[in-house]
């Protein structure tokens, strides 16, 4: 087995941050944050797709990835985490190629809707100025956000997500050390 | 030893794993170790002892020091993780807030822990507070709008102690504000954390005391009983007898407890720029209202919401807008009012001076 | 008019500090009482604040007991934020309370059974004479010690399934859920409702059972079986891959049996009540276990209609920690939601008196 690189460089500040990060990315959808605190997480995994799951995922949260045995190791490391191959069974997901369809993940009930799937997606780029319109809680007026590396098929997908509200999937783009959040409640239109 | 260490999450050569092994499972506390909450049982989450705060440029200032409005930060007390709650709690509470934020005004259950407070005094905004606070913060909290009053101070210390952030008194300087029963006066920013204590999270308790009864409520949207309970007030008494934790729909979907701040204070929360997060320790709920969501106080179109206060301006800075607090000066019915916001306050008082 | 908003709030708060402290300790002239005298002479108190907050450990309660000058609730209040900080290293294997080095051992059911009665240190048989002898100081002569008889001591329930008169309870591996982790949810199993009865306050636990035996609640109970003593506490590490015993606890364990008349499914037998508690807490146990049996209504078929058989009305009731907290904020200021009040009050009023008027 090759060397484990390091999680956070301070576990307590390094998770605090990054968890402020993605509260503040849910609470205002399609704004970029920018995560630090971790040297280099083993590729493919995103410097703020791997600080998010250490910030998140533990012992309690099935993780479920495509990101390959060197990340797999690194997560179950240092998150301690049990790793799923089906993706329905994972609290968190994070899908460095293929996305797994929206739909097949977990949604939680109606009385619960909270028990539902984190998708984490480690995409090309992000940008903030362009791209899609979105709206719903979080945003004043609208936020734009460009997003190269999704499917084509995505805002339809999404569509579908936001229809079952409130159940659905929550989902947290990556690029980097970039992060922006689509909570189920954002309506996306393509510009 | 790999299961341990990596359950927590931490660095490889951490602090943290040192100190867990240093005291197995069979070790006894000893009256010592025990006598204080800390000892060496504390330290395993805590980065070590380098790594405090005081690199932050804070002077160990005491808690006793607050007469200022504002305090630098201070030095963690020894033997404490950051913000006083481990990390495999702080990691489930803040899974909690997330969709909380997602679901605006859906009450998620999470496993409250039993704080060094009494239930009902704060424990699950300490919770939420002690999950999202760092080093960067600046921290006011407030009880009936004041900052000064026994039970603010006792949270305040708590995270002087905990965490040792910044302290303020000043709304506009605060990046988390922390209250029982009251919105600042001052309208909230972006930037801002609003963490409401809410003694009972579930708007139709009244009405509806089984708690598996109000989730299947909730889910279908099924809010009659209390458009009914409303509907009855104003026909017995020509006016919804509601006048602090009046319910509020969060996005036209959830019916939400805005915890028991006054009527007067729900129009504060339609569409805030802040984030508003509600931490419920003893009933182990957390939900939330994000930044520029609608929050709608119920109402008829013949009986729209009125936000009640007492007709009357503050005595001490003449303010006609705020929240006053009726004070009782003699026995003989005598009164006066005065802003409950005391920041709101001092704030006009000082700037009436500077003009004089 | 000269008002100034009332400061101050820290000096007052330090100032009380102060004088709780003074008047813990009481008159100086008397000697302080340790903590190994707590432990020794107030061993049932000691046991309770054990058992409601939820941590075993002897000299960790006498301090709080201490600390709290008594007040047993709050003596476990301190122990349970106290036990919330300690790291999670795993979870105990299940006890065997049948292996059970007894100390008191008694059965409602039998005249005699395998193992013999076995009495005790009961307050049972006293006569509560209060006893001045007592005020004077003293040691006791020791007590007659029997020679222990050897034998095994079979559980009375047991005893009875051997007839096929027991209703079995449904063996499960899956891991129990945990109080102290997720926040109680409805329908609660078992294994979580008798996890929080045994935390629970054993005054609420005395009153709920005492209603079922009062006809709130359809119980016909026999004390199967009451045992007192020390358990062997065992863990698994993984890494070992066999069980290790990592230390001994004192628990009471109460088996009350009940008649059932069966269902469409089940032959006429007997089933089980069962508490279960840290330390000697006979009172607590047998409540306890009234109490379960009752919540068991609705899985046996019964009607579910007293307060004893509602799961939300007696788990969400039952923790003393939660339920003084609450009570006890009450005296927190409420001046601003007062306001409110008196506003609405008002007028309410004034709408009354117009229309008398009218």
């Amino acid at each position: 087995m090759t060397e484990l690189t390091p999680g956070f460089a301070d576990p307590v500040l390094g998770a605090q941050s990054c968890f402020r990060a993605i509260l503040e990315a849910m609470s205002r959808p399609g704004r970029l944050q920018r995560v630090a605190g971790i040297e280099q997480p083993p590729a493919p995994l995103g410097l703020a797709a791997a600080a998010a799951l250490l910030t998140l995922a533990d012992a309690d949260t099935p993780v479920w990835t495509d990101a390959g045995a060197a990340a797999e190791a690194w997560l179950r490391f240092h998150a301690g985490c049990p790793l799923v191959a089906e993706p329905r069974e994972a609290s968190f997901l994070l899908a460095t190629g293929r996305i797994p369809s929206l739909a097949t993940l977990a949604q939680g009930s109606e009385e619960e809707p909270h028990r539902s799937a984190t998708l984490i997606v480690e995409v090309k780029t992000l940008a903030e100025t362009v791209g899609w319109k979105l709206t719903g809680p979080g945003i004043e007026t609208e936020h734009r956000l460009q997003v190269a590396g999704l499917p084509a098929d995505f805002p339809r997908q999404w569509a579908a997500n936001r229809a079952g509200f409130p159940r659905g999937v929550d989902v947290v783009l990556t690029a980097g050390p970039w992060l922006a959040a689509l909570p189920r409640t954002t309506r996306i239109e393509e510009a | 030893m790999s299961t341990m260490r990596s359950a927590e999450g931490g660095a490889p050569l951490g602090g943290e794993h040192r100190s867990r092994e240093s005291h197995g499972p069979t070790a006894t506390r000893s009256a010592e170790g025990g006598a204080a909450p800390g000892g060496e049982h504390r330290s395993r989450e805590s980065h070590g002892p380098t790594a405090m705060r005081s690199a932050e440029g804070g002077a160990a200032l005491g808690g006793e020091q607050r007469s200022r409005a504002s305090d630098g930060p201070t030095t963690i007390e020894a033997g404490y993780n950051f913000g006083y709650l481990d990390e495999n709690t702080k990691r489930m509470i803040r899974r909690a807030l997330l969709k909380a934020v997602a679901i605006p005004g859906h009450q998620v259950p999470f496993g409250s822990r039993e704080m060094p407070l009494p239930y009902g005094w704060g424990t699950g905004g300490i919770q939420v507070t002690a999950s999202v606070i760092g080093p960067q913060d600046r921290l006011k909290v407030i009880d009936q709008g004041a900052d000064d009053t026994t039970n603010a101070v006792s949270i305040r210390r708590f995270f002087a102690k905990v965490a040792g952030v910044a302290t303020t008194e000043h709304t506009a300087e605060a990046t988390i504000i922390q209250t029982r029963h009251r919105i600042p006066e001052v309208k909230l920013r972006e930037g801002q954390i609003l963490v409401y204590q809410v003694p009972m999270p579930e708007p139709l308790f009244r009405l509806e005391p089984r708690v598996s009864e109000t989730k299947r409520m909730h889910a279908l949207a099924d809010y009659g009983l209390m458009h009914v309970k409303l509907y009855e007030d104003i026909a017995r008494h020509g006016h919804i007898a509601i006048s602090y934790n009046y319910p509020v729909m969060v996005g036209g979907r959830y019916l939400m407890s805005p915890s028991p701040i006054p009527a007067f204070d729900n129009p504060k929360m339609h569409r805030m720029p802040a984030l508003q997060l509600f931490g419920a320790g003893r009933e182990k709920r957390i939900y939330a209202v994000p930044p520029y969501t609608s929050v709608h106080s119920l109402d008829f179109e013949d009986h729209p919401f009125q936000p009640i206060r007492a007709n009357a301006a503050c005595a001490l800075c003449g303010a006609r807008d705020s929240y006053l607090d009726e004070v009782v000066t003699d026995d003989q019915g005598g009164r006066m009012f005065v802003c409950s916001d005391t920041d709101y306050c001092n704030t006009r008082q000082g700037s009436r001076e500077a003009a004089e | 008019m000269a008002y100034v908003a009332v400061k101050g709030g820290e000096r007052a708060i330090d100032a009380a500090h102060a004088w709780l402290a003074e008047a813990r300790r009481g008159d100086a002239a008397q000697p302080e009482l340790s903590l190994e005298q707590i432990e020794q002479q107030l061993g049932l108190a000691v046991d309770r604040v054990m058992a409601e907050g939820a941590c075993y450990d002897r000299g960790l309660a006498a301090l709080a007991v201490k600390q709290a000058r008594g007040d047993l609730i709050e003596a476990a209040f301190l122990l349970r934020a106290y036990r919330t900080t300690l790291p999670r290293f795993g979870a105990s294997l299940p006890m065997d309370t049948g292996a059970m080095r007894i100390r008191r051992r008694i059965s409602a059911t039998y005249k005699d059974l395998p193992g013999g009665q076995v009495l005790g240190p009961t307050f049972d048989y006293t006569h509560r004479l209060l006893d001045f002898a007592l005020a004077a100081g003293g040691t006791p002569p020791p007590a007659p010690m029997a020679a222990p008889e050897g034998e095994a001591t079979p559980r009375v329930t047991g005893i009875l399934a051997q007839e096929g008169l027991m209703a079995p309870e449904a063996k499960s591996d899956a891991e129990p859920p945990d109080l102290t982790r997720e926040p109680l949810s409805f329908p609660a199993d078992r294994p979580l409702r008798l996890q929080a009865l045994a935390r629970g306050d054993e005054g609420f636990l005395l009153a709920m059972g005492y209603s079922t035996q009062r006809g709130y609640g359809n119980a016909h109970p026999f004390v199967g079986e009451i045992r007192m003593g020390e358990v062997a506490v065992e863990i698994a590490p993984p890494e070992l891959g066999f069980p290790i015993e990592i230390g001994e606890i004192t628990v009471t364990e109460c088996q009350m049996v009940n008649q059932f008349a069966g269902s469409k499914t089940e032959p006429p037998q007997f089933t089980r009540g069962y508490g279960l508690v840290f330390g000697h807490g006979e009172r607590k146990a047998m409540a306890m276990s009234l109490v379960d049996r009752a919540l068991r209504a609705k899985e046996l078929g019964e009607e579910v209609d007293a307060p004893a058989q509602s799961e939300e009305f007696v788990l969400y009731h039952c923790d003393n920690i939660e339920a003084t907290g609450f009570v006890e904020h009450l005296k927190l200021p409420h001046y601003v939601d007062f306001q409110s009040e008196l506003e609405k009050v008002r007028e309410m009023r004034a709408t009354v008196f117009r229309e008398a008027a009218e």
